[in-house]
């Protein structure tokens, strides 16, 4: 089971409160991770990651473990932490603005 | 006893307000998507409660909300708008090659009979449609490729396609409008498109006449004469009386022709209403007196219209999707402004009433009559 924290405003689109938690098929990585979140909530499709490259939106950042894992490639493993539920995987809209 | 029902985009959520036919009493709900920009939200003329958002983040993109019960609930459907076929490029600021980009929706308009029909006018300047109900969006690729669309150039708000009108008479006929390239008529619903900017004069580029290149901001249409025309054009309101074939500047004894939004009396098509703002670089009222202008004879003579709107110290703006009439007798004229505030007129025009004061900046302004 995998932890994830999203953002206030994708949890208010998402209709969830607090982390949500995933099963992730296969090895738990950064591509995996967030095709498991598409799959259960597809409101959130186009909103973390281009529906069609999968690149990742500039103001969107992944953080795990306290590591910025943002630029990682899609198949970059998670922590062990995060596979086991110790820790979650970190969503979050980029502080911007003056 | 019909009823009205507004429907209103700001920068930091929506905003249904209603009222009875005396239009005197609002209620007010909202902010719906909180915190998000909303461009636009309209509903079916088919089925007034099925309504359409567009609801977009500089963080998370675009997303797309439907209400099937007149916007008490909404669902997300589908958000995805992908270019068909090659992209290519148009003009970036500069003047060199900018391949075109997705940003967002600015304006949706659902089909006359079809609530599971509607158009999206797309920034980079591109027109989309679903026909399931928003699930999916397919390009009306023939605009974006046409021949000229290597030299459209964005305004300052972005390369967007802002204005889509369907002629009610022929299901086949629609026009658009693109900052700045100009407008475009489609009559093969859709499929191929040409230019229709000729009697536009545009001062800033480098042919004042050029087939494209206007930074048109709004055109609007009498469902009872779809081959009139009204333009709002960055400086200049015109009027074209052979489905925009050829125009004319109609701006008389305005105090001055820029503006944004531009809308017909719903009873009175050669009733027409302008906001002027001071200028392009001065996005305010002229005399900081926030002024309606209204014509009876389709352009040329206006009247200001003053009654209940401030006249002083007034720096507000009006967008070019922030104005809407309703059906009622007499016809109801609504505007929202930057300031936050939206006006209400029961009486055509002749007095103003703020239904809220203090609403995050207006984007867009929608009014459905309701049976």
């Amino acid at each position: 089971m995998i932890r994830v924290v999203l953002p206030a405003h994708l949890r208010t689109l998402a209709r969830v409160n607090g982390e949500v938690k995933l099963d992730v098929a296969g090895p738990a990585t950064l591509g995996s991770v967030l095709d498991a979140l598409e799959a259960s909530y597809p409101m959130l499709r186009g909103t973390i990651r281009d529906q069609v490259t999968k690149q990742r939106r500039a103001f969107v950042r992944f953080f795990a473990c306290e590591q910025d894992l943002s630029n990682d490639p899609a198949d970059t493993p998670l922590p062990e932490a995060v596979v086991t539920g110790g820790e979650p995987f970190m969503v979050v809209g980029a502080m911007a603005g003056g | 006893m019909s009823g009205v029902r507004l429907l209103v985009g700001t920068r930091k959520g929506a905003f249904v307000l209603t009222s009875d036919g005396k239009r005197s009493h609002w209620d007010v709900s909202g902010p719906h998507f909180g915190g998000w920009e909303v461009y636009h939200l309209k509903g079916s003329p088919a089925d007034p409660n099925r309504l359409y958002a567009s609801q977009s983040s500089g963080w998370f993109g675009q997303v797309i909300q439907r209400s099937n019960d007149g916007g008490k609930t909404w669902e997300p459907v589908g958000n995805k708008f992908t270019y068909e076929g090659t992209t290519g490029t148009h003009l970036w600021y500069d003047g060199t090659p900018h391949p075109w980009e997705f940003a967002r929706v600015w304006h949706l308009e659902p089909a006359l009979t079809d609530p599971d029909t509607v158009y999206a006018g797309v920034e980079d300047a591109a027109l989309f449609r679903t026909s399931d109900g928003g699930q999916t969006w397919q390009e009306l690729s023939g605009l974006r490729t046409h021949a000229s669309a290597s030299s459209w150039q964005p305004g300052a708000g972005g390369m967007c396609l802002h204005t889509i009108v369907l002629d009610p008479r022929d299901s086949q006929r629609i026009f658009v409008a693109i900052s700045a390239a100009g407008t475009f008529r489609s009559d093969d619903a859709g499929r191929t498109w040409r230019p229709i900017n000729r009697g536009l004069r545009s001062e800033g580029i480098p042919d004042p006449y050029a087939e494209v290149g206007h930074c048109v901001h709004r055109i609007a249409m009498h469902r009872s004469r779809p081959e009139v025309l009204f333009m709002q054009k960055h400086w200049d309101v015109m009027r074209s009386d052979d489905g925009g074939a050829s125009w004319r500047e109609v701006s008389g004894n305005l105090p001055t022709d820029f503006g944004f939004p531009i809308d017909v009396h719903a009873h009175e098509p050669e009733t027409i209403y302008v906001v002027p703002i001071k200028s392009d670089s001065e996005h305010f009222p002229p005399d900081a007196r926030l002024r309606v202008y209204r014509s009876r004879t389709g352009g040329n003579e206006w009247e200001a219209l003053t009654n209940g709107l401030p006249q002083s110290h007034c720096y507000v703006n009006v967008l070019r999707d922030a104005m809407s009439v309703d059906a009622l007798d007499p016809c109801g004229v609504y505007f929202g402004t930057t300031g936050g505030q939206v006006y209400a007129s029961a009486n055509a025009g002749d007095s103003w009433t703020p239904i809220v004061r203090d609403l995050p900046s207006v984007v867009s302004v929608e009014a459905q009559t309701l049976p």
